[in-house]
Formats: C-alpha cells, structure tokens, sequence
C-alpha cells in the first residue's frame, strides 16, 4: 500500500514479499514447516491405520491381561502399510514409473494453478481446461494420419491451444467485466464437461462399433517415445517447470504478473496492464493444464472420456499450495502426491489399508502447511513470520 | 512433543477404560502372527464353504465408481464375496479412482499373485484386454463389456472372458407391467448417458409397452425414449446426482406419466424420489430396490435385476476348477442372469396379470418372442 510502489523500475515493496525467499535463512522454515507437516499427517496417519485394523481393536479388549499384543499388532499394522506405501512409490522399477507418472500431470496442472497465483488469480478451473485439451489433443491423435513426431507435435499443440483458449476465457471476463474469475473458471468446469459429453456421443469421437462415450487411443505416432515403459512426457512437466520459473523471475511479463498479483491498483499505476496480464496469466494456466492431460492421452494412451481429468485438476489446487506457488516448490509437491498415490495402490493390495488413506495423508498434509502457526504450537519451533502459505487476492481485486 | 505426548496418552487411557476387562481369543493370536502380507486376505472365511481352494486367489478391480456404489461395483463385489464365503477361495481387491489408474491397479493385482481377475466397467476394456494378452496363466473376466469384431466374432483371448447380461429381456416385461398399472395411459423412462449398456433397458421397457397395447388394444405412450430416435430420449448425463433425475422425473409426471422407470445409477433414486412424492409408481433397476433403496420400496412395482454377482461368482468357480474359457456370457432370463424382483409389497398386482407376465417370461425363454 505504500507510495514508494507507484514509483518507477526497481520492484515494489510488495512484490518483493512475493519473491520466493532467497538464502537458507529464508527459505528454511519454509521446507522445515513442510517437513513437519509430512511428519505430522504420517502420525496422524498411523494412529488411524491403528484403529482401523481389527486385530488392533480386538487386542484392546484385553489389555491389561497383555498389553504388549496392542503394542505389537499396532505396530504390525503401522509397519505393514507405511512399508508398502514406500515399497509401492519408491521400492521398484515399475512403482518409480507409476510415480512419475503420476506426478507429472500434477506438476503441470500444479504449475498452471500456480502461475495464476502469483498473478493474484485463484484458477479453479484446470479441471475444465484439462478436458478442452483432451478433446482437442486426442482428436488430432486418433483421427489424423501424420508422420511419426509431426502427429506428436500437431496433437500437443491442438491441445495446448485448446487449452488455453478455455483458460483465457476466464481471464479476458476478469479482465473486460470484473466476473470474479473463482465463480467463472468453476462454471466452465461444468461447461467443459458438457462439452466433452456432447462430443463423446457424437460418432466421429466413438470407436468404431461401439456406442460407448470412450474414443479410440490416439495412433502410435502421437504418443511421446518411451524409455523401459515411461513414456518421456514425464520431462516436459520438468521443462515446463523451467519455462514457468524463467517467465515468473526474468521475464517482463513475470515481473508484471507478480505486480498484478502483489497490488493490481499499483500495478495499473505504475502503467502495466492489468487486462493483459489477467488474460495472458489464464492462457498460459490452462496450456499448462491441458500439457498436463496430455500425460495421459498422448503418453498412455488413455481414451478420451468425460471422466479423463479425474481429480487432477483439482489436486493440481493443493499441489500449488503445497508447493508455495513457486516451480520448484511445485515439482516438489507434484512429486510426493504422485508418490503417495503411487504408495497408496500398494497399501491398499499389500496391507489391506483402505484407499482412501493416502487421500487423508495428502489432505493432513496440507492442513498442516496452511496452518503453520498450529504446527510452531504443536512442534515448540521458534520461527519468525511465517512465509508460507499463499493467498490468492481473491475477492473484489 | 509433550503435548502430543499427553493427547496420545489420554486417548489411549480412555479407549483402555472403555474397553478393559476382555478375555484373549487364544487362538487369535495364531492366526494373526503368520505372515503379515496375507494380513488383508486371510480374515475369517465362513464355516464350512462348499469348495475350498485355498491356494487360489480371486482379485476385483472395481471401475472409478467404487465398490459402494449401490449399483453394478457392489453387486460385482457381492460375487466376489460370495466367491470367498462358498469357493473358500482368498480375496485380493483394489477400488480405482480415476481412469488413468486402471492399467496399473490391474498391474497390481497381477504382482499380488492372483489367479483371476475380474474387471468391472466397460472403460476397464482396453486395460483388462492389454494384461490378459500379457498375463497368459490369469484368467481374466470383465463385468458389462464384450469384444466382438464388426461380424460378431469373439476376439477375446482365451483367458479372458466377456460377462454382459441381456437386461432387455426383464425390461420388456417391466414395461408391460407398467404399461398394464398405468391410469393415464402415460408411462415415463429415462438414462444418465446414452450408451448402449443404458439404452438397452428403455429398449426392451418400450418394446414390452407396445407388447400390452398389441394384446389389449390398448393406446399407453412412452415418454423419454422411442428406440427409432436414439439420438433423442431423455438423459440426466450423470449418473451421481439425484436432483437431476428428480426434475426430470417431475417433468414426466406433469406430462401424466404414472409409471417412472429411471436407468440412471444414483441420480435415479431421484426418480423414485417424484415418484413417491406425487404418489405414482416406480420401477427400479440393477438391484432389487426394495434391498438397496428400501426407503421406496413401497412406491415400486418392482426391479430389473441383473445378476452380476452370480455370473461373477461362476467365472471365479470355473476359473478354479480348471473349467475357464473365453466364451462370452450372456445373463438371460432363461439362465436366471437377468430377471424381475419380487413385486412392491403395494404393487397389488392380480393374479390374471402375474400369469402374464409369467407367460410372457416362458416366451421369451423358448424363443416365441425375441427381445433384443
């Protein structure tokens, strides 16, 4: 709110809070603030895969007759499934494909929503943009015969351009009416996934023979190269991370996003456009989101459904948060949900732990980070102000 | 850390006190010390199962609906179940979330060592197809897909086996039902996605509509389906919520619609939810509505049942048994994998009308009246 904002080149106080801290001293609560959430949600965790085994339960009814049979069941149960859950992310060959591959939608979709962020944009809507992108990239793969690479190159870019186009849409209502981009990006959430059904059930989008809403698996010359079953996608997410993190810290454009998002008032002040960076920040959001589901349909070769995105798009949400809103912080956090999904599958076939607990470990993970003052209470750190959580300047801005 | 410390004390403390003076099971503890990986399969089977194949393994992957999805998941999971109760068989299972996991939730029950495998969903197709052609000694079986060519030859390989169920067959009587109970002449069906695993049902509902109006000279008008247009028809296009399958049934009922028949999973209990407000009949479907949605069983005339957990159980058997093969199956009337639910306890349907329908049942088991 200063005045010393509105003056000229060198970035106003503002921004620079925004900034990702530089030096350890900076950035050191941060990771410790991550750390002790994760350590946090896993013993919260265990506490819960103990009362939810029935040998556990059974074994309190007796307790005082032999203590140490709650002790060692408890102890089984927790050991079983957190062994499985590291076995099943990090423990073999096909576990560290099937976590990379998981993280890397994440991270992408994850960029996307944190790119917004930073330019004071709460983006709901990668979901939506995931599904335009889908549409738009497998029809290319599936209904057009290219030459290997070129087909590649042709899908991608239909769905990135697709994507984008969906994403801006938001931003150019932001931008042209005020139409508070959290309610806009939610609604063509749906809209998007009426659009996807409308084109589902239309033939040119179905397998032959077949009236099911599910369209062929994109040709095999518009799927990325593979490496022992991992199809290289995987490393776009890592390039994207890199494009993401030039924009944001070197380019004119990042600097005007961060403006924007840091005081868009100043921002405007100071000549940017406001307008601009509302729609160039959407686009670039949703290309993002629509490269992330681009992991699955050019890279496994999923069929297009209505149903493609999954959760992605609003897991990409916490991702972000999780991640600080910067790129690293955001490959970082795409890279332990992705494990922990991946983790999660071999809990629940080699210890019998419900699925749902990896979700409920993602979810404490978070609540733990969003409340970095609960945690300071809880783990008796001394830290200063927190630097943690980010705040989209949602409302009214 | 002594916070935490103290919190985790008094919990412990309390759920001790709650719980205290309880005696060992002795037994119990042989049972749980062995070998922990068998930890999630090796909880009590039933006394004494009619079978026992101890060494074998029968594994689900369920669709991204989830095994308690009151419809197709769970009653597939019911076979699997009953597998466990009556094969003496042990259990493996995994619930996907998303599409993008079936391929590696499918993976994961091969690495779990099981010896069938049975999919749920026709979007497992693809995944299911792909480990089986991989997976030669695993018998493999997928609920409500097939794969045929365009001549109608089975492609499957010959450890994977097609399970779909010709629900046309109960539907056609469920419409002459309802045609016969209806006042105004005006009888009501509606789908969550135009797809053919849907559509089949408001097929066979029309087809036995029209059936009743032939024999009675009868004038009874189906509204929300005329298989000559499949385009059109009327679709909640989803199949989670129930408010839209409610509006569209109270549409219907203000068009003079007195028999509902939603094809629609969950969103049409909000069907039967019209139904029971504007005091008409409902007829329900995949599961017998008066077990899985008794709140309305008063308002059904009755259900169209697809039996999944018994074709599901009879692929784990002869799986088993050594008697597995790729021929597809097909839930009829005739081999009792399809059929009517017993009649809504209001139903009051005479005894002239039962006959009929009973009738109708034998023609279409010898052929006399096709269906599909």
């Amino acid at each position: 709110m200063s005045e010393q904002g509105k003056t000229e080149a060198p970035p106003a106080p503002e921004p620079i809070k925004e900034t990702p801290p530089r030096g350890p001293a900076q950035w050191l609560p941060t990771v410790v603030d991550t750390i002790a959430a994760v350590v946090l949600a896993l013993l919260v965790g265990a506490l819960l895969i103990i009362f939810s085994t029935e040998d556990v339960i059974d074994s309190l009814k007796y307790f005082f007759s032999y203590p140490w049979d709650f002790f060692k069941y408890a102890g089984t149960a927790v050991w079983d499934a957190y062994r499985s859950l590291v076995d099943g992310a990090v423990g073999s060959g096909t576990a560290l494909r099937r976590t990379l591959e998981r993280s890397a939608p994440l991270i992408c979709a994850g960029l996307g929503v944190s790119l917004a962020f930073r330019a004071g944009l709460f983006n709901i809507g990668a979901q939506g943009q995931m599904l335009l992108g889908a549409l738009a990239g497998g029809y290319v793969g599936f209904h057009y015969d290219l030459p290997p690479g070129i087909h590649l190159a042709a899908a991608l870019l239909a769905a990135l351009v697709a994507g984008g186009l969906w994403g801006g849409i938001a931003g150019l209502l932001k931008a042209k009416t005020g139409a508070h981009e959290v309610i806009v990006t939610i609604m063509l959430n749906h809209v998007a996934g009426f659009v996807i059904l409308y084109f589902l059930a239309k033939e040119s989008f179905q397998r032959p023979n077949s009236d099911n809403l599910l369209s062929p698996p994109v040709a095999d010359s518009a799927t990325f190269p593979s490496v022992g079953g991992l199809h290289l996608g995987v490393l776009l997410a890592i390039v994207a991370a890199g494009i993401v993190w030039w924009l944001l810290e070197r380019s004119t454009l990042g600097f005007e996003m961060r403006a924007v998002g840091a005081n868009p008032e100043a921002a405007r002040t100071a000549g940017m456009s406001v307008a601009k960076v509302y729609v160039a920040g959407m686009m670039i959001a949703g290309m993002l989101a629509a490269l992330a589901v681009t992991m699955n349909v050019l890279g496994r070769q999923d069929s297009v459904t209505d149903n493609i995105a999954g959760q992605v798009g609003f897991e990409a949400i916490t991702v972000a948060l999780l991640g600080r809103a910067t790129p690293l912080g955001t490959v970082l956090a795409g890279l332990l949900f992705g494990a922990l999904s991946s983790g999660g599958l071999a809990m629940q076939s080699g210890a019998g732990v419900p699925p749902e607990m990896a979700q409920v470990l993602q979810a404490l993970i978070v609540l733990f980070v969003a409340a970095p003052a609960l945690i300071r209470g809880i783990t008796r750190m001394r830290g200063g102000d927190a630097s943690g959580t980010v705040m989209a300047k949602g409302w009214g801005g | 850390m002594k916070k935490t410390a103290r919190v985790a004390a008094a919990i412990l403390v309390t759920s001790l006190a709650l719980t205290a003076c309880g005696e060992r099971d002795n037994d119990k503890d042989k049972d749980a010390s062995g070998d922990p990986t068998t930890a999630p399969t090796s909880q009590t089977t039933s006394e004494a199962p009619a079978e026992s194949h101890p060494d074998f393994k029968a594994c689900m992957v369920s669709d991204d609906g989830g095994f308690d999805d009151k419809s197709f998941n769970q009653t597939s999971h019911d076979g699997l179940v009953q597998a466990k109760d009556q094969l003496g068989v042990q259990t493996g299972e995994i619930e996907s979330h998303a599409q993008t996991e079936f391929a590696d939730n499918i993976n994961e029950m091969v690495q779990a060592g099981c010896n069938s495998i049975t999919t749920v969903g026709f979007l497992l197709g693809d995944a299911t197809l792909a480990s089986a052609k991989k997976n030669k000694d695993i018998d493999y079986s997928i609920v409500d897909f097939a794969y045929f060519d365009e001549s109608g030859k089975n492609t499957a390989p010959a450890n994977l086996k097609a399970l779909t169920y010709d629900t046309a067959q109960p539907s056609y009587l469920a419409g002459y039902l309802a045609a016969a109970k209806s006042e105004n002449g005006v009888v009501g069906t509606f789908g969550g996605v135009n797809i053919p695993t849907v559509t089949i049902f408001m097929d066979g509902f029309y087809k036995g509509v029209q059936k009743y109006n032939e024999d009675n000279d009868a004038n009874v008008e189906v509204i929300g389906w005329d298989p000559a247009k499949p385009k059109t028809g009327s679709f909640t296009n989803d199949f989670g919520d129930k408010t839209k399958g409610q509006n569209l049934a109270e549409e219907m009922i203000g068009q003079g619609a007195d028999v509902i028949f939603p094809v629609a999973g969950p969103a049409g209990l909000g069907g039967l939810q019209a139904a029971q407000d504007n005091d008409v009949w409902g007829i329900w479907v995949d599961t017998d509505g008066c077990k899985s949605a008794a709140e309305y069983c008063d308002s059904l005339l009755t259900s169209v049942v697809k039996g999944m957990d018994v074709s599901v159980l009879e692929a784990i058997r002869e799986s088993a048994n050594d008697e597995f093969s790729n021929e597809p199956y097909e839930g009829t009337l005739e081999n009792g994998g399809v059929g009517l639910a017993p009649y809504g306890p209001k139903a009051d349907i005479d005894a002239e009308l039962d006959a009929k329908i009973k009738e109708l049942t034998q023609q279409i088991i010898d052929g006399t009246i096709t269906v599909g």
